[in-house]
Protein backbone atom coordinates (compact mmCIF):
# COMPACT_ATOMS: atom_id res chain seq x y z
CA UNK A 1 0.00 0.00 0.00
CA UNK A 2 2.77 2.64 0.82
CA UNK A 3 4.13 2.07 -2.28
CA UNK A 4 0.87 2.44 -4.33
CA UNK A 5 1.02 5.59 -2.31
CA UNK A 6 4.38 6.68 -3.20
CA UNK A 7 3.87 5.97 -7.06
CA UNK A 8 0.66 7.97 -7.04
CA UNK A 9 2.97 11.05 -5.83
CA UNK A 10 5.97 9.68 -7.98
CA UNK A 11 3.75 9.60 -11.68
CA UNK A 12 2.67 13.17 -12.00
CA UNK A 13 5.75 14.35 -10.85
CA UNK A 14 7.99 12.33 -13.09
CA UNK A 15 5.38 13.24 -16.27
CA UNK A 16 6.09 16.34 -15.60
CA UNK A 17 10.51 16.19 -15.28
CA UNK A 18 9.76 13.85 -18.57
CA UNK A 19 7.87 16.86 -20.55
CA UNK A 20 8.94 20.40 -19.48
CA UNK A 21 12.49 19.23 -18.74
CA UNK A 22 14.12 16.39 -20.29
CA UNK A 23 12.41 16.71 -23.46
CA UNK A 24 12.59 20.58 -24.03
CA UNK A 25 16.59 19.90 -23.28
CA UNK A 26 16.52 16.89 -26.31
CA UNK A 27 14.31 18.92 -28.53
CA UNK A 28 17.12 21.95 -28.89
CA UNK A 29 20.29 19.56 -28.76
CA UNK A 30 18.31 18.04 -31.64
CA UNK A 31 17.34 21.40 -34.18
CA UNK A 32 20.60 22.14 -33.42
CA UNK A 33 21.87 19.65 -36.31
CA UNK A 34 19.43 21.26 -38.40
CA UNK A 35 19.57 24.30 -40.76
CA UNK A 36 17.04 26.89 -41.99
CA UNK A 37 16.21 24.54 -45.45
CA UNK A 38 15.79 21.78 -42.46
CA UNK A 39 18.78 19.33 -43.48
CA UNK A 40 20.71 17.46 -41.26
CA UNK A 41 24.23 19.44 -40.45
CA UNK A 42 26.84 20.47 -38.42
CA UNK A 43 27.51 24.02 -39.82
CA UNK A 44 25.60 25.70 -37.03
CA UNK A 45 28.43 24.56 -34.29
CA UNK A 46 31.39 25.37 -37.20
CA UNK A 47 29.55 28.91 -37.66
CA UNK A 48 29.14 29.54 -33.96
CA UNK A 49 33.05 29.19 -33.55
CA UNK A 50 33.11 32.21 -35.90
CA UNK A 51 34.70 35.59 -34.96
CA UNK A 52 31.48 37.06 -35.00
CA UNK A 53 29.67 34.28 -32.34
CA UNK A 54 32.81 34.27 -30.14
CA UNK A 55 32.90 38.05 -29.73
CA UNK A 56 29.23 38.00 -28.87
CA UNK A 57 29.70 35.25 -26.80
CA UNK A 58 32.77 36.60 -24.53
CA UNK A 59 30.82 40.21 -24.64
CA UNK A 60 27.82 38.77 -23.30
CA UNK A 61 29.88 36.73 -20.54
CA UNK A 62 31.68 40.52 -19.65
CA UNK A 63 28.21 41.77 -18.81
CA UNK A 64 26.81 39.21 -16.78
CA UNK A 65 30.20 39.10 -14.96
CA UNK A 66 30.20 43.13 -14.11
CA UNK A 67 26.00 42.75 -13.52
CA UNK A 68 26.74 40.09 -10.93
CA UNK A 69 30.09 41.83 -8.92
CA UNK A 70 28.69 45.66 -8.91
CA UNK A 71 25.47 43.62 -7.78
CA UNK A 72 27.09 41.36 -4.98
CA UNK A 73 28.87 44.88 -4.04
CA UNK A 74 25.95 46.76 -3.75
CA UNK A 75 24.12 43.73 -2.04
CA UNK A 76 26.36 42.53 0.38
CA UNK A 77 26.22 45.85 2.50
CA UNK A 78 22.57 46.34 2.00
CA UNK A 79 22.02 43.09 3.25
CA UNK A 80 24.55 43.20 6.53
CA UNK A 81 22.86 46.61 7.26
CA UNK A 82 18.96 45.16 6.90
CA UNK A 83 20.36 42.41 9.51
CA UNK A 84 21.22 45.48 12.15
CA UNK A 85 17.82 47.16 11.81
CA UNK A 86 14.36 47.10 13.79
CA UNK A 87 11.71 45.63 11.89
CA UNK A 88 14.53 43.71 9.80
CA UNK A 89 11.30 41.59 8.41
CA UNK A 90 9.70 44.74 7.37
CA UNK A 91 12.64 46.34 5.46
CA UNK A 92 13.51 43.71 3.77
CA UNK A 93 9.65 43.02 2.15
CA UNK A 94 10.55 46.42 1.12
CA UNK A 95 13.43 45.23 -0.77
CA UNK A 96 11.61 42.32 -2.24
CA UNK A 97 8.55 44.44 -3.19
CA UNK A 98 10.18 46.27 -6.26
CA UNK A 99 10.68 43.03 -7.57
CA UNK A 100 6.92 41.87 -7.36
CA UNK A 101 6.70 45.04 -9.74
CA UNK A 102 6.18 43.84 -13.55
CA UNK A 103 10.15 43.97 -14.89
CA UNK A 104 8.72 45.53 -18.17
CA UNK A 105 7.28 48.02 -16.22
CA UNK A 106 10.85 49.15 -14.40
CA UNK A 107 12.47 48.81 -17.64
CA UNK A 108 9.92 51.65 -19.11
CA UNK A 109 10.07 53.48 -16.02
CA UNK A 110 14.29 53.99 -17.34
CA UNK A 111 13.18 55.26 -20.46
CA UNK A 112 11.70 58.16 -18.85
CA UNK A 113 14.07 58.47 -16.58
CA UNK A 114 17.39 57.99 -18.22
CA UNK A 115 15.60 59.85 -21.70
CA UNK A 116 16.72 63.36 -22.90
CA UNK A 117 14.14 65.20 -21.07
CA UNK A 118 13.77 62.96 -17.77
CA UNK A 119 14.61 63.03 -14.30
CA UNK A 120 18.55 62.36 -14.57
CA UNK A 121 19.28 64.76 -17.46
CA UNK A 122 17.74 67.75 -15.32
CA UNK A 123 19.63 66.92 -12.05
CA UNK A 124 22.93 66.76 -14.43
CA UNK A 125 22.19 69.93 -15.72
CA UNK A 126 21.70 71.69 -12.33
CA UNK A 127 24.34 70.35 -10.79
CA UNK A 128 26.40 71.96 -14.13
CA UNK A 129 27.51 68.74 -16.09
CA UNK A 130 25.21 69.37 -18.82
CA UNK A 131 23.08 67.16 -20.86
CA UNK A 132 24.72 63.05 -21.03
CA UNK A 133 23.33 60.80 -23.21
CA UNK A 134 21.78 57.86 -20.74
CA UNK A 135 19.97 56.12 -22.55
CA UNK A 136 20.95 53.39 -25.20
CA UNK A 137 24.79 53.39 -23.22
CA UNK A 138 26.53 50.76 -21.70
CA UNK A 139 26.43 52.46 -18.34
CA UNK A 140 22.24 52.48 -18.64
CA UNK A 141 22.35 48.98 -19.80
CA UNK A 142 24.53 47.81 -16.68
CA UNK A 143 22.81 50.19 -14.17
CA UNK A 144 19.02 48.76 -14.67
CA UNK A 145 20.36 45.28 -15.20
CA UNK A 146 22.01 45.59 -11.89
CA UNK A 147 18.80 47.68 -10.18
CA UNK A 148 16.25 44.77 -11.44
CA UNK A 149 18.71 41.88 -9.99
CA UNK A 150 19.59 43.18 -7.07
CA UNK A 151 16.86 41.86 -4.99
CA UNK A 152 17.63 37.98 -6.02
CA UNK A 153 21.26 39.18 -4.30
CA UNK A 154 20.45 40.64 -1.36
CA UNK A 155 17.58 38.19 -0.09
CA UNK A 156 19.95 34.60 0.10
CA UNK A 157 23.21 36.91 1.77
CA UNK A 158 20.22 38.72 4.18
CA UNK A 159 18.87 34.94 5.02
CA UNK A 160 22.97 33.22 4.94
CA UNK A 161 23.38 36.60 7.30
CA UNK A 162 20.74 35.48 9.72
CA UNK A 163 21.25 32.00 10.08
CA UNK A 164 24.83 32.86 11.37
CA UNK A 165 25.27 32.72 14.82
CA UNK A 166 26.33 36.34 16.23
CA UNK A 167 28.26 35.26 18.98
CA UNK A 168 30.69 33.67 16.51
CA UNK A 169 31.06 37.57 15.52
CA UNK A 170 31.17 38.47 19.25
CA UNK A 171 33.75 35.82 19.69
CA UNK A 172 35.85 37.05 17.45
CA UNK A 173 35.86 40.80 18.73
CA UNK A 174 36.74 39.93 21.99
CA UNK A 175 39.71 37.48 20.79
CA UNK A 176 41.00 41.44 19.42
CA UNK A 177 39.99 41.04 15.68
CA UNK A 178 39.44 44.34 13.63
CA UNK A 179 36.23 44.77 12.41
CA UNK A 180 37.55 44.12 8.93
CA UNK A 181 39.29 40.85 10.50
CA UNK A 182 36.04 39.84 11.24
CA UNK A 183 34.69 40.17 8.12
CA UNK A 184 37.08 38.71 6.34
CA UNK A 185 37.44 35.87 8.33
CA UNK A 186 34.22 35.12 10.25
CA UNK A 187 31.27 37.03 8.85
CA UNK A 188 32.39 36.53 4.84
CA UNK A 189 33.21 33.02 4.93
CA UNK A 190 30.31 31.56 7.08
CA UNK A 191 28.11 33.66 3.77
CA UNK A 192 29.53 32.53 1.39
CA UNK A 193 26.51 30.25 0.58
CA UNK A 194 24.27 32.53 0.40
CA UNK A 195 26.80 34.89 -1.96
CA UNK A 196 27.10 31.89 -4.19
CA UNK A 197 23.09 31.61 -4.59
CA UNK A 198 23.01 35.17 -5.21
CA UNK A 199 25.93 35.09 -7.90
CA UNK A 200 23.87 32.07 -9.69
CA UNK A 201 20.49 33.88 -8.98
CA UNK A 202 22.29 36.66 -10.98
CA UNK A 203 24.90 35.66 -13.42
CA UNK A 204 22.82 32.98 -15.34
CA UNK A 205 19.49 35.46 -16.07
CA UNK A 206 22.24 38.26 -17.10
CA UNK A 207 23.98 36.07 -19.15
CA UNK A 208 20.82 35.93 -21.30
CA UNK A 209 18.76 39.03 -20.89
CA UNK A 210 17.14 39.95 -23.60
CA UNK A 211 14.53 42.92 -22.93
CA UNK A 212 16.49 45.47 -21.74
CA UNK A 213 19.12 45.19 -24.35
CA UNK A 214 16.24 46.01 -26.50
CA UNK A 215 14.55 48.72 -24.22
CA UNK A 216 17.43 50.28 -22.69
CA UNK A 217 20.16 49.71 -24.73
CA UNK A 218 18.75 50.09 -27.82
CA UNK A 219 20.39 46.67 -29.68
CA UNK A 220 24.26 48.19 -29.20
CA UNK A 221 24.09 45.04 -26.54
CA UNK A 222 24.17 41.73 -28.05
CA UNK A 223 23.66 39.17 -25.45
CA UNK A 224 23.22 35.52 -26.04
CA UNK A 225 19.57 35.60 -25.14
CA UNK A 226 19.14 38.67 -27.78
CA UNK A 227 20.56 36.48 -30.49
CA UNK A 228 18.39 33.54 -29.56
CA UNK A 229 15.30 35.30 -29.39
CA UNK A 230 16.48 37.07 -33.06
CA UNK A 231 16.71 33.33 -34.22
CA UNK A 232 13.98 31.94 -32.75
CA UNK A 233 11.32 34.73 -33.65
CA UNK A 234 12.47 37.08 -36.07
CA UNK A 235 14.80 34.99 -38.52
CA UNK A 236 13.10 31.89 -37.90
CA UNK A 237 16.63 29.87 -38.14
CA UNK A 238 15.40 27.37 -35.16
CA UNK A 239 18.38 25.81 -35.69
CA UNK A 240 21.48 28.23 -34.92
CA UNK A 241 19.07 29.52 -32.21
CA UNK A 242 18.71 26.25 -30.74
CA UNK A 243 23.02 26.02 -31.21
CA UNK A 244 23.24 29.24 -29.46
CA UNK A 245 20.62 27.80 -26.61
CA UNK A 246 22.97 24.48 -26.30
CA UNK A 247 25.95 26.45 -25.67
CA UNK A 248 24.14 28.59 -22.98
CA UNK A 249 22.64 25.34 -21.27
CA UNK A 250 26.21 23.42 -21.14
CA UNK A 251 27.73 27.13 -19.92
CA UNK A 252 24.76 26.40 -16.97
CA UNK A 253 25.59 22.77 -15.88
CA UNK A 254 29.19 23.48 -16.22
CA UNK A 255 27.94 26.29 -13.52
CA UNK A 256 25.79 23.96 -11.77
CA UNK A 257 28.31 21.27 -11.45
CA UNK A 258 30.81 23.41 -9.86
CA UNK A 259 28.83 24.88 -7.01
CA UNK A 260 27.00 21.22 -6.43
CA UNK A 261 31.03 19.65 -5.73
CA UNK A 262 31.75 22.30 -3.43
CA UNK A 263 28.38 22.09 -1.67
CA UNK A 264 28.95 18.10 -1.38
CA UNK A 265 32.99 19.11 -0.63
CA UNK A 266 31.71 21.07 2.55
CA UNK A 267 29.24 18.59 3.39
CA UNK A 268 31.94 15.66 3.64
CA UNK A 269 34.48 18.59 5.36
CA UNK A 270 31.69 18.50 8.03
CA UNK A 271 30.98 14.73 8.72
CA UNK A 272 35.10 14.54 9.06
CA UNK B 1 29.63 54.13 16.81
CA UNK B 2 26.62 57.12 16.31
CA UNK B 3 28.46 58.46 12.94
CA UNK B 4 28.91 55.01 11.80
CA UNK B 5 25.39 54.42 12.77
CA UNK B 6 24.50 57.89 10.76
CA UNK B 7 26.49 56.44 7.54
CA UNK B 8 24.64 53.15 7.48
CA UNK B 9 21.19 54.42 7.73
CA UNK B 10 22.62 56.85 4.94
CA UNK B 11 23.43 53.90 2.90
CA UNK B 12 20.30 51.92 3.32
CA UNK B 13 18.11 55.41 2.56
CA UNK B 14 19.94 55.36 -0.65
CA UNK B 15 19.57 52.10 -1.67
CA UNK B 16 15.66 52.51 -1.13
CA UNK B 17 15.66 55.63 -2.67
CA UNK B 18 17.25 54.13 -5.94
CA UNK B 19 14.61 51.18 -5.89
CA UNK B 20 12.12 53.34 -5.41
CA UNK B 21 12.19 56.08 -7.18
CA UNK B 22 11.70 54.81 -10.61
CA UNK B 23 8.21 53.52 -9.59
CA UNK B 24 7.27 56.82 -7.70
CA UNK B 25 8.64 58.40 -11.23
CA UNK B 26 6.15 56.57 -13.11
CA UNK B 27 3.24 56.66 -10.60
CA UNK B 28 4.19 60.87 -10.83
CA UNK B 29 3.75 60.97 -14.00
CA UNK B 30 0.66 59.02 -14.66
CA UNK B 31 -1.05 62.44 -13.71
CA UNK B 32 0.45 64.94 -15.86
CA UNK B 33 -1.77 66.30 -18.21
CA UNK B 34 1.36 67.12 -20.45
CA UNK B 35 1.27 63.76 -22.02
CA UNK B 36 5.35 63.24 -21.64
CA UNK B 37 7.11 62.11 -18.57
CA UNK B 38 8.70 65.57 -18.48
CA UNK B 39 7.11 69.14 -17.68
CA UNK B 40 4.07 68.34 -14.78
CA UNK B 41 2.06 70.73 -16.09
CA UNK B 42 -1.15 70.10 -14.47
CA UNK B 43 -3.12 66.92 -12.48
CA UNK B 44 -5.26 65.25 -14.21
CA UNK B 45 -7.08 61.64 -13.88
CA UNK B 46 -7.26 61.11 -17.79
CA UNK B 47 -5.06 58.31 -18.32
CA UNK B 48 -6.78 56.54 -15.70
CA UNK B 49 -9.83 57.39 -17.42
CA UNK B 50 -8.53 56.07 -21.00
CA UNK B 51 -7.44 52.45 -19.00
CA UNK B 52 -10.37 51.63 -17.66
CA UNK B 53 -12.11 52.34 -21.02
CA UNK B 54 -9.27 50.10 -22.67
CA UNK B 55 -11.12 47.31 -23.19
CA UNK B 56 -8.16 45.19 -24.62
CA UNK B 57 -6.16 46.00 -22.35
CA UNK B 58 -8.82 45.09 -19.38
CA UNK B 59 -9.14 41.67 -20.81
CA UNK B 60 -5.15 41.51 -21.24
CA UNK B 61 -5.30 42.06 -17.21
CA UNK B 62 -7.50 39.63 -16.75
CA UNK B 63 -6.07 37.05 -18.75
CA UNK B 64 -2.68 37.64 -16.41
CA UNK B 65 -4.38 37.14 -13.60
CA UNK B 66 -6.42 34.11 -15.08
CA UNK B 67 -3.07 33.08 -15.60
CA UNK B 68 -0.97 33.53 -12.67
CA UNK B 69 -3.92 31.95 -10.80
CA UNK B 70 -4.75 28.86 -12.62
CA UNK B 71 -1.02 28.41 -13.08
CA UNK B 72 0.05 28.40 -9.41
CA UNK B 73 -2.82 26.36 -8.15
CA UNK B 74 -2.00 23.56 -10.71
CA UNK B 75 1.66 23.91 -9.96
CA UNK B 76 1.00 24.23 -6.24
CA UNK B 77 -0.39 20.76 -6.26
CA UNK B 78 2.34 19.10 -8.64
CA UNK B 79 4.86 20.39 -6.81
CA UNK B 80 3.32 19.35 -3.21
CA UNK B 81 3.32 15.70 -4.83
CA UNK B 82 6.59 16.30 -5.96
CA UNK B 83 8.53 17.21 -2.75
CA UNK B 84 6.47 14.44 -1.00
CA UNK B 85 7.76 11.72 -3.76
CA UNK B 86 11.42 13.04 -3.17
CA UNK B 87 10.84 13.27 0.34
CA UNK B 88 9.72 9.40 0.34
CA UNK B 89 12.77 8.39 -1.73
CA UNK B 90 15.44 7.28 0.75
CA UNK B 91 18.60 6.02 -1.02
CA UNK B 92 21.26 8.64 -2.21
CA UNK B 93 21.50 8.73 -5.97
CA UNK B 94 18.18 8.90 -6.95
CA UNK B 95 16.77 11.53 -4.94
CA UNK B 96 19.50 13.95 -5.93
CA UNK B 97 19.12 12.94 -9.76
CA UNK B 98 15.40 14.05 -8.91
CA UNK B 99 16.87 17.65 -7.10
CA UNK B 100 19.24 18.04 -10.30
CA UNK B 101 16.04 17.53 -12.50
CA UNK B 102 14.23 19.75 -10.62
CA UNK B 103 16.50 23.16 -10.31
CA UNK B 104 17.48 22.75 -14.22
CA UNK B 105 14.05 24.39 -14.79
CA UNK B 106 14.68 27.13 -11.85
CA UNK B 107 18.89 28.12 -13.14
CA UNK B 108 17.26 27.99 -16.75
CA UNK B 109 17.50 31.26 -18.53
CA UNK B 110 14.13 32.47 -19.38
CA UNK B 111 15.34 32.78 -22.66
CA UNK B 112 15.94 28.91 -23.40
CA UNK B 113 13.17 27.92 -21.89
CA UNK B 114 10.86 30.09 -23.95
CA UNK B 115 12.44 28.40 -26.60
CA UNK B 116 12.70 25.11 -25.97
CA UNK B 117 8.99 25.38 -24.82
CA UNK B 118 8.29 26.75 -28.66
CA UNK B 119 9.93 23.77 -29.81
CA UNK B 120 8.02 21.34 -27.19
CA UNK B 121 4.62 22.84 -28.59
CA UNK B 122 5.09 22.98 -31.77
CA UNK B 123 6.35 19.48 -32.34
CA UNK B 124 3.30 18.20 -30.06
CA UNK B 125 0.92 20.23 -31.92
CA UNK B 126 -0.15 22.51 -29.18
CA UNK B 127 -1.87 25.80 -30.58
CA UNK B 128 0.04 29.06 -29.17
CA UNK B 129 -2.06 30.91 -27.32
CA UNK B 130 -3.67 30.43 -23.33
CA UNK B 131 -3.08 26.97 -23.65
CA UNK B 132 0.60 27.18 -24.17
CA UNK B 133 1.17 30.13 -22.29
CA UNK B 134 -0.89 28.27 -18.78
CA UNK B 135 1.33 25.24 -19.22
CA UNK B 136 4.75 26.95 -19.66
CA UNK B 137 3.87 29.01 -16.42
CA UNK B 138 2.84 25.80 -14.68
CA UNK B 139 5.90 24.07 -15.74
CA UNK B 140 8.34 26.59 -14.46
CA UNK B 141 6.00 27.12 -11.11
CA UNK B 142 6.44 23.35 -10.08
CA UNK B 143 10.22 23.38 -9.36
CA UNK B 144 9.47 26.56 -7.41
CA UNK B 145 6.99 25.25 -5.11
CA UNK B 146 9.01 21.60 -4.46
CA UNK B 147 12.27 23.69 -3.17
CA UNK B 148 9.63 25.98 -1.09
CA UNK B 149 7.89 22.76 0.59
CA UNK B 150 10.69 20.14 0.84
CA UNK B 151 12.80 21.95 3.49
CA UNK B 152 9.04 21.69 5.70
CA UNK B 153 8.83 18.33 4.89
CA UNK B 154 12.70 17.36 6.46
CA UNK B 155 11.75 19.21 9.36
CA UNK B 156 8.96 17.30 9.87
CA UNK B 157 10.04 14.33 12.46
CA UNK B 158 9.04 10.83 11.04
CA UNK B 159 7.47 10.02 14.26
CA UNK B 160 4.67 11.80 13.56
CA UNK B 161 3.87 10.00 10.76
CA UNK B 162 4.36 6.30 12.67
CA UNK B 163 2.42 8.15 15.43
CA UNK B 164 -0.46 8.54 13.56
CA UNK B 165 -0.08 5.22 11.48
CA UNK B 166 -0.14 3.38 15.24
CA UNK B 167 -3.32 5.45 16.17
CA UNK B 168 -5.18 4.12 13.11
CA UNK B 169 -4.71 6.75 10.71
CA UNK B 170 -5.35 5.71 6.77
CA UNK B 171 -2.81 7.28 4.28
CA UNK B 172 -5.11 9.56 3.30
CA UNK B 173 -5.88 10.94 7.06
CA UNK B 174 -2.16 10.73 7.33
CA UNK B 175 -2.08 13.18 4.90
CA UNK B 176 -4.75 15.44 4.95
CA UNK B 177 -4.39 15.79 9.18
CA UNK B 178 -1.07 15.21 9.43
CA UNK B 179 1.60 15.94 6.74
CA UNK B 180 -0.19 18.90 5.26
CA UNK B 181 -1.28 21.09 8.25
CA UNK B 182 2.82 20.62 8.92
CA UNK B 183 4.18 22.10 5.88
CA UNK B 184 1.47 24.58 5.39
CA UNK B 185 3.64 27.78 5.60
CA UNK B 186 5.89 26.07 2.75
CA UNK B 187 2.77 25.50 0.67
CA UNK B 188 1.81 29.07 0.75
CA UNK B 189 5.09 30.63 0.20
CA UNK B 190 5.56 28.12 -2.79
CA UNK B 191 2.05 29.37 -3.79
CA UNK B 192 2.76 32.90 -3.53
CA UNK B 193 6.47 32.64 -5.13
CA UNK B 194 4.98 30.66 -7.85
CA UNK B 195 2.49 33.78 -8.19
CA UNK B 196 5.07 36.19 -8.48
CA UNK B 197 7.25 34.41 -10.92
CA UNK B 198 4.00 33.59 -12.91
CA UNK B 199 2.60 37.48 -12.91
CA UNK B 200 6.30 38.51 -13.94
CA UNK B 201 7.22 36.49 -16.42
CA UNK B 202 7.81 38.28 -19.67
CA UNK B 203 10.61 36.22 -22.11
CA UNK B 204 8.66 32.78 -21.84
CA UNK B 205 5.60 33.81 -22.33
CA UNK B 206 7.39 35.76 -25.09
CA UNK B 207 8.23 32.95 -26.70
CA UNK B 208 5.21 30.73 -26.20
CA UNK B 209 2.48 33.05 -27.16
CA UNK B 210 0.10 33.23 -30.14
CA UNK B 211 -0.75 36.15 -31.85
CA UNK B 212 -4.18 36.87 -30.37
CA UNK B 213 -3.37 36.35 -26.82
CA UNK B 214 -1.26 38.35 -24.81
CA UNK B 215 -0.48 38.84 -21.29
CA UNK B 216 0.54 42.32 -19.18
CA UNK B 217 4.15 41.97 -19.81
CA UNK B 218 4.07 41.40 -23.75
CA UNK B 219 1.47 44.04 -23.93
CA UNK B 220 3.77 46.71 -22.44
CA UNK B 221 6.85 45.84 -23.93
CA UNK B 222 5.30 45.74 -27.75
CA UNK B 223 3.49 49.53 -26.28
CA UNK B 224 7.24 50.68 -24.83
CA UNK B 225 8.66 49.79 -27.70
CA UNK B 226 6.54 52.15 -29.87
CA UNK B 227 7.16 55.30 -26.73
CA UNK B 228 6.12 56.67 -23.63
CA UNK B 229 2.41 56.76 -23.50
CA UNK B 230 0.97 57.62 -20.20
CA UNK B 231 -1.57 55.18 -19.79
CA UNK B 232 1.22 53.04 -19.49
CA UNK B 233 2.10 54.63 -16.36
CA UNK B 234 -1.36 54.97 -15.00
CA UNK B 235 -1.59 51.01 -15.41
CA UNK B 236 1.40 50.51 -13.54
CA UNK B 237 0.48 52.85 -10.52
CA UNK B 238 -2.37 50.57 -10.27
CA UNK B 239 -0.25 47.12 -10.39
CA UNK B 240 1.75 49.04 -8.12
CA UNK B 241 -1.21 49.82 -5.69
CA UNK B 242 -2.96 46.36 -5.68
CA UNK B 243 0.98 44.54 -5.34
CA UNK B 244 1.43 46.38 -2.22
CA UNK B 245 -2.32 45.58 -0.79
CA UNK B 246 -1.14 41.83 -1.73
CA UNK B 247 1.80 41.93 0.13
CA UNK B 248 0.71 44.02 3.48
CA UNK B 249 -2.11 41.69 3.05
CA UNK B 250 0.44 38.25 2.97
CA UNK B 251 2.50 39.66 5.50
CA UNK B 252 -0.34 40.19 8.34
CA UNK B 253 -1.36 36.88 7.37
CA UNK B 254 2.51 35.74 8.15
CA UNK B 255 3.13 37.58 11.29
CA UNK B 256 -0.39 35.97 12.68
CA UNK B 257 0.76 32.81 11.99
CA UNK B 258 4.23 32.95 12.99
CA UNK B 259 3.18 34.58 16.00
CA UNK B 260 1.39 31.33 17.99
CA UNK B 261 4.09 29.61 17.47
CA UNK B 262 6.63 31.69 18.82
CA UNK B 263 5.13 31.88 21.74
CA UNK B 264 4.76 27.77 22.03
CA UNK B 265 8.65 28.34 21.29
CA UNK B 266 9.63 30.19 24.48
Amino acid sequence: MLNKSRSFYLIPYLAWIVLFVIAPILLVAYYSLFNVEGSFTFDNYVKFFTPVYMRMTLSSFWYAFLITAISLLVAYPTAYLLTRTKHKQLWLLLIILPSWINLLLKAYAFIGLFGTYGLTNSVLEAIGIGKQQILFTDFSFIFVSVYIFIPFMILPIFNALEEMNPSLVYAARDLGASAWMTFRRVIFPLTISGVKAGCMAVFIPALSLFMITRLIAGNRVITLGTAIEQHFLVTQDWGMGSTIAVFLILAMAAMMLVTGNRKRGAADARKK
Amino acid sequence: MRAKNKWSNLYLVLVFVVLYAPIFYLMFYSFNSGGSMRNFESFTLDYYKEVFEDTRLLIIVLNTFVIALLSSAISTILGVMGAIAIHHIRSHRPKQTLLTLNNVLIVSPDVIIGASFLILFTIIGIKLGFVSVLLSHIAFSVPIVVIMVLPKLQEMSSTLIDAARDLGASSWQVLTRVVLPFIKPGIFAGFFMALTYSLDDFAVTFFVTGNGFSTLSVEIYSRARQGVSLSINALSTLIFLFTIILVVGYYFINQRNAKPSAKEGR
